[in-house]
Parts: structure tokens; sequence; C-alpha cells
């Protein structure tokens, strides 16, 4: 920090320029965060409702009609209904909140400030990648509004299904062109994202900040970048030929003598397959990209309230970079029941499983951090804590579907739904809240409420256990998934009480995130002052004030010499070290 | 007169921006014009690297698609593309005689090099226009067969590439018709024509395809 004053940025005074069309990282990086907020709580609403049909299909409810003419007929839900939320529920989490939240939201805030840089490499960029984000989001939205309603054919969008028309149910229609066109949408405001993300981690780190020095936050967002990067390009290509199957009548994905709804369709020779080959390509990379950036805050958090230096920071980096390299080989392992040959699913279940090795690395890491520490229980830290519990345990049911023979069971049913909510979906989402807690002070110069926030741990914690352990037991039980209704079936009398459970934990689980909603609004305005470095931390963003000013460094440049987890060092002054104290 | 404008405008020989070999940050020039040109660089190859996984994405799908069953029939490649490929490849040329001149600080001959090669692009571009054509009237269209399904999408994925490139060598021309270019803009002239010949790069790349497995 001695280094003399270049010149300070002051910010552009027009508010249109400055809170909406602004170019400076912190603007945006609140801007996707609150894209991400709206988008958690509608795609919430959206399960809730699910819940509710699952348990209650014949349930009369006015509302619905209101939202749904010809969803709900008679305020019923009809199975179209049914799948069309589950389709949109899952879009919205994995693309909308699981990638936007982690990487954009708090990555586009935090990254310049960690690396002690003034801005992202490319504001311009910057800028259009979230209003790129903002426009997918809204055509994926206005599915729900066009005749047929929203799309049916699930966060995947397999064909033939998604790339017939109209032909194979409401939905399918101009709903599915809509979801499709919000993707690619959505694909390029990632692709400019990463670009962004990548240029900036390898070019404007502060004086002294080898890559080595780099807080694990920035290593996973890094990483993640070049996920996005790699995995939304293929994403992208699959979509223009997807959307080419339904508009342009071409066979890509569509197989010769296709009958749907008594009609011979005119393709041939395509491969509904193939477009799983190139999904996937994407969407195993996209379960580190929901994940990575959690294990990052996930990392810096346990260090820092621990008072002790990350367990093996060199080990994590590596596990870091080995997830983000093996995650682009083991896309097969979803589809393990698509008749692929068995020695392929043998390779693809080897690799499959040598992703355990990485993530016990990063496991045993955190616990070797906790050990012997003088642990501090805030609100952030158990938050931190809950993500590597559910971490741990959803990753565990992932070594039983990595196997083909085990997941030629499991297939389909309801012990893969508990499985990736776990991993991919609340524990990502506990990284999200851990980075709130963690980061609001800066952000607002005011701690968020410690008493709210505690109840709101503890009632998230324990409901997402409740909705999501026993999803893993009616999966054994043959339970499958995607299906709007099970009081038909003979089997499922027995599993019911285990469904009305889930719901109930579902509905209490998302109330309580109402707790969470307030706690944010009022502790903004009404919370309680927060010093520049309240959680005596060590990285960057703690030596400047609150909230940060507009170039962050206000005209200095920071000068690193410390590592980002220097806490506890004998003989040290105090109990850490700044990363830009002198050496 | 030309000699000073080219000094005082484009730098000359003078005053070069730094080198962008040098990555790897952490050097306390966050903010300086340096980094800014190595983050343009990275950047750029940043983007090769996303292009590079979208036809590699569309190359998979080709010869999966191709391989799984017999009903490929080949397209017929119209004579023009042959054309096409050498104006492409001649406007990749342009753009290095363009830059080597505004190393050596010639700025007229930097104009016209470098207004050649645009030109030659927009070319391109209308020598693809007319293949189609060509293909449209020999009764080839987008969903004739998965053959020319490919040929349609990736020589127009190619074009919009294209077209994004030729916007950035218009740019830079305007820039250095209003005398604007200065040595800011040098990494602006660098990045434009690496991306121009990556674009040359997949041009080649696509005719092969097609030539052996279209």
């Amino acid at each position: 920090m001695s280094s003399p004053i270049v010149h300070a940025h002051h910010a552009p005074t027009g508010f249109i320029r400055r809170y909406i069309f602004s170019l400076d990282h912190k603007v945006i990086g609140i801007q996707y965060y609150f894209l991400a907020l709206f988008s958690v709580f509608l795609g919430m609403a959206l399960s809730v409702l699910m819940r509710f049909h699952l348990v209650y299909p014949d349930a009369k409810v006015g509302f619905f009609e209101t939202l749904w003419k010809t969803g709900a007929p008679g305020g019923i839900m009809t199975p179209e209904l049914y799948l069309s939320l589950m389709t949109m529920h899952g879009t919205i989490m994995v693309f909308f909140v699981l990638t936007t939240a982690p990487q954009s939201g708090f990555g586009n805030y935090f990254l310049p400030i960690q690396i002690g840089a003034e801005d992202m490499a490319f504001p311009v960029l910057n800028m259009l990648s979230f209003w790129t984000t903002f426009l997918a989001l809204i055509v994926m939205v206005a599915a729900f509004f066009v005749p047929g309603g929203a799309p049916l054919a699930g966060w995947t969008a397999y064909p033939p299904l998604s790339a017939v028309g109209a032909l194979s149910g409401p939905g399918e229609g101009l709903g599915q062109t809509l979801w499709i066109i919000s993707i690619a949408i959505f694909s390029g405001a990632s692709l400019m994202g990463a670009i962004n993300f990548i240029a900036t981690t390898i070019d404007l780190r502060a004086k002294g900040l080898s890559m080595m020095r780099l807080p694990l936050t920035c290593w996973s967002w890094f990483v993640t970048a070049i996920l996005g990067l790699l995995g939304f390009a293929v994403l992208l290509a699959a979509g223009v030929l997807l959307l080419l199957d339904r508009l342009a009548g071409t066979s890509f994905f569509l197989p010769a003598g296709l009958l749907v709804n008594d009609q011979i369709l005119n393709h041939k020779g395509g491969s509904p397959l193939l477009w799983q080959h190139l999904f996937w390509f994407f969407g195993h990379p996209e379960v580190y990209i929901a994940i990575l950036p959690g294990m990052g805050v996930a990392s810096q958090l346990l260090s820092t309230f621990s008072r002790k230096p990350i367990f093996g920071y060199r080990a994590m980096v590596y596990a870091i970079l080995g997830i983000g390299f093996l995650g682009f080989f083991v896309w097969g392992h979803h589809m393990f029941m698509s008749g692929m040959n068995p020695y392929s699913a043998f390779a693809f279940s080897v690799l499959t499983m040598s992703i355990g090795v990485p993530s016990a690395i990063k496991t045993f890491n955190w616990i070797g951090t906790l050990w012997g520490g003088r642990i501090r229980f805030t609100t952030a830290m158990l938050f931190a804590l809950g993500f590597v519990s559910l971490f741990v345990t959803g990753g565990i049911s992932g070594i039983f579907l990595g196997q083909p023979a085990l997941d030629l069971y499991f297939h389909d049913t309801y012990f893969v739904v508990g499985h990736f909510h776990m991993i991919m979906g609340v524990a990502a989402i506990f990284g999200m809240f851990a980075g709130t807690f963690y980061w609001f002070p800066k952000v607002t110069a005011r701690y968020m409420n410690e008493t709210l926030g505690k109840i709101h741990f503890y009632l998230t914690f324990i409901g997402v256990y409740a909705i999501f352990t026993p999803m893993h037991f009616l999966g054994i039980a043959g339970n499958p998934r995607r299906y709007a209704d099970f009081t038909n079936f003979d089997f499922m009398g027995k599993l019911m009480p285990v469904h009305t459970f889930m719901t109930y934990a579902a509905i209490t689980t998302a109330l309580a995130q109402f707790i969470f909603l307030f706690n944010l609004i009022w502790s903004a305005k009404k919370g309680k002052p927060a010093p520049m470095n309240p959680w005596e931390a060590t990285t960057l963003e703690w030596t400047i004030p609150s909230p940060p000013p507009f170039d962050n460094f206000a005209g200095h440049h920071p000068v690193v010499n410390h590592g980002p987890y220097e806490y506890s060092v004998p003989g040290a002054p105090r109990d850490y070290t700044m990363q830009s104290d002198p050496a | 007169m030309a000699g000073t404008i080219t000094t005082d405008v484009i730098g000359g020989r003078g005053t070069p921006p730094p080198p962008a070999q040098n990555f790897g940050g952490g050097d306390g020039d966050s903010g300086g014009r340096g980094a800014h040109r190595r983050a343009s660089i990275t950047g750029l190859l940043v983007l090769l690297a996303a292009s590079v996984m979208f036809f590699a994405a569309f190359t998979s799908a080709f010869f999966v698609r191709r391989g799984m069953s017999d009903d490929w029939l080949s397209t017929p490649m119209p004579r023009i593309l042959w054309l096409n490929t050498g104006v492409l490849l001649a406007s990749s040329i342009a753009i290095e005689l363009a830059r080597r001149s505004l190393h050596s600080g010639q700025r007229t001959a930097f104009n016209r090099y470098w207004t050649g090669a645009t030109i030659l692009g927009a070319l391109f571009l209308g020598g693809q226009y007319a293949a189609w054509r060509e293909l449209h009237s020999a009764g080839f269209y987008l969903a004739t067969n998965p053959s020319s399904s490919f040929f349609f999408l990736l020589t127009c994925v190619h074009a919009v590439h294209l077209v994004g490139g030729i916007t950035a060598l218009g740019y830079i021309d305007v820039q250095a018709f209003l005398l604007r270019l200065g040595p800011g803009k040098r990494t602006a002239v660098d990045v434009s024509a690496y991306f121009w010949h990556f674009l040359d790069a997949i041009w080649i790349f696509l005719m092969a395809l097609f030539f052996f497995w279209g």
C-alpha cells in the first residue's frame, strides 16, 4: 500500500450510467446478485407448487386457474403443467441462479478487489454480459406467457421431445423455442463473462500477487471461467443445431420414422444421443461451474473463522485444477442407460470415480483447517460448514451413481434428484449464503443480523436435509422422477407419506428464506455498523473502506507481500497478517 | 509532412507499446497501458479458444452424424469457393503488409493495405453468398441432406464471425483515416489482425472438411 497515488477515478454522476448501464464491476456484481435473487425465489415458488401437486394432485385451487387457464382448468393442475413447472424450475435454478450468483455476482464484485485491480479488464464487455443475461432471463420467463405455455422437456431438453414442436405437447411450440433462444443468449453472456474473468486474473494482478498467492476464491472463479468458456461454447453450438431441427427441417437429432401423436414426421437419420453428448459435454462441467465458487468461498471462510492458514494451500489449488480438468472427461456417466458400449461406460466410470480424489483432498483440507482452530461460529461460518456437510453428503451419493451397474437401477429415480440437489443445488446455495454474510459488511458497511442469520441457517440446514435425504430412500424403493402423479401406482402407496413429509419440509424451508430476504433488506438500512475489516481477515478487500470507492483503491496500487491465509503466524503482532502488510 | 504525422499519430518506431509476451500479471502494472495491452491479447486468445470449441462441437457433430446413418449424400462444392479462399488468403496477406507498414511508420501504405484487406473481406462474403445461390439453384438447401445442412450451417457461422471481423477492420480503417490511430490503438490493430488470421485458418479447416468428408 506504499506506492504513490497515480490518479483516482470518480464515478459517473448520472443515475443511469451509475446504477443501470454501469461499467463499475461492483455495481454489475450487485446487479447479477439481484437477478439471481429474483430467480431463486421464482424457482423456489415453482418447486413448492410441484411439491404441492405431487401430494395433492386432485386439489382444486382457483389461483392455479387464474395463473394458467389451460394448464389448470378448473383449478386442477394438468400433468403437462407440472412438467413445465419442473422444466422452468430446473432451468432457472441452474442457469440464472447457480451459474449467475456465485461466479458473476460475487466474482464480479470481489475478484478485481482481491487482486488489487481498479476494475475488470473489459468493463464495457462486463456491462454487456450482464444485460445479455438479463435479456436471456426475460426471454425465458416469457415462455410462461406464450400460447401453450412453458416447455416440458426438462432443463436438459432432450430431443425428440424438444425438437418436434407443438405436436408433442403444449409448451413444446413457441415455449420450447424461446427456451432454446434464451439459453443461446445466456451462453453468449457467459462467454463474455468468462473472457473478462480470465483476462483480469491473468493480467491485472497487483505487484507481488503471484498466482500462488491468490486467494482460493480467485482461483475458483478463474477455473470456473475456463469451464464456462469451453462448456458454453459447446452448448451454444448444440442449441443452434436443435433450433435448426425445430425451425428449418434439418435432421441432426431426429431419427427417421418418428411417430408423434399418430403423425409420422418427415425427418430422417438423426440421433437424439448426439444431443445428449453435446449437452452433457457442457452439462457436467456446469455442475462444477455451480460448485467451484462455493468451494472457494468455503475455503476462504473456514480459514478466516478458524484463525488458521488453509491446510495445504497448494493441494487446494491443484485440486481445483484437477476437478476442472477431469470434469470434461466424465459426461458419459449421464448416459450409462443410453446403450453405450460397456467399455466406454467403464472408462467414464473410472474417470468419474477419480474426481473423488481431488474432492476428498479438498474435504480433508477443510477438516485439517478446522482442526485445532479457534473457531468463531458466525453465521457466515455456519453456512461454510453447512456447505462442507452438504458437499460430502451429495458427493457420496455420486459415487453410487458413477457406477454403471448401480446407475442402471438408480437412473431416473428420486435418488438422482436427491443427489444433484444436495451437491449442485443446496451446497452451492449455502456457498452463496456464506458469501453474503461474509462480504455484506464490505458492500454496505453494516453487519447482517446474526440472530436472524442463525435462525435462518438452522431452519434451512435441517430443512434441506429433511427434503432431500428421503429422496434417496424413495429412489432405492424405485420411485421414478419426472412423474406428475404417483397416486395411481400400487407400489407407491406406502411411499406417499414420505412425499407428504418432504412437501411440508419444502414449504417450511421455503418460508424460512423470507427471514433471509428480510435480514438482507433490513440490515442494509439498519444493521449494526461494521468496521473496515470486521472479520480480521487478510485479503485485499479488507484493506479498503466499506463500501469500496469507485476505483477500489482510490488511485493507489496495492503491493502484496504475503500469502492469502497468514493467520496466527508465530511471532506476528496480531493473529492475522494482511496480504499487503510490509514483508 | 507525412513523416511528422506518422511519428505523432502512430508513434512510429519511437514508442512501441510494451510487448505482449509477458503473461503473468503480478507486476504492479495493473492500471497502465501495458497491462491493458496484455489483457486485450489474453482476452482475444480466450475468445479464440471459445470459438475453437464452438467449431469443434459442430465438427464432432458433423462426424458423428456422418458416420451414423447411410443417408449422407455429398454436397458438390461450388467452384467459387476456391476463388473465395484465394480472396481471404490475400486479405490476410494484406493485413500483414499493413502491420509491417505501420511498424516502419508508413502511414499511407498502412491505410492502403488495411483498406484493401477490408474490401477483400467483404468480397469474400459476397463470394460466399454467390456459392449459396449456386447451391440453391442446384437444388441443395439447408434441410436437403445432412451434408448440405452442415455446409450451410458452417459457412453461415463462419460468415457471422467474419462480419464481426470486418466490423473490427472497418473501425480501424475509420480511425486511421481520421488520424486517430495513436499508440493506444496499436493493440486494436494487432488484435483485429490476429482475429482475422484466425478466421482465415478456420476457413481453410472448413474447406478441408468439405473437400475430404463433405
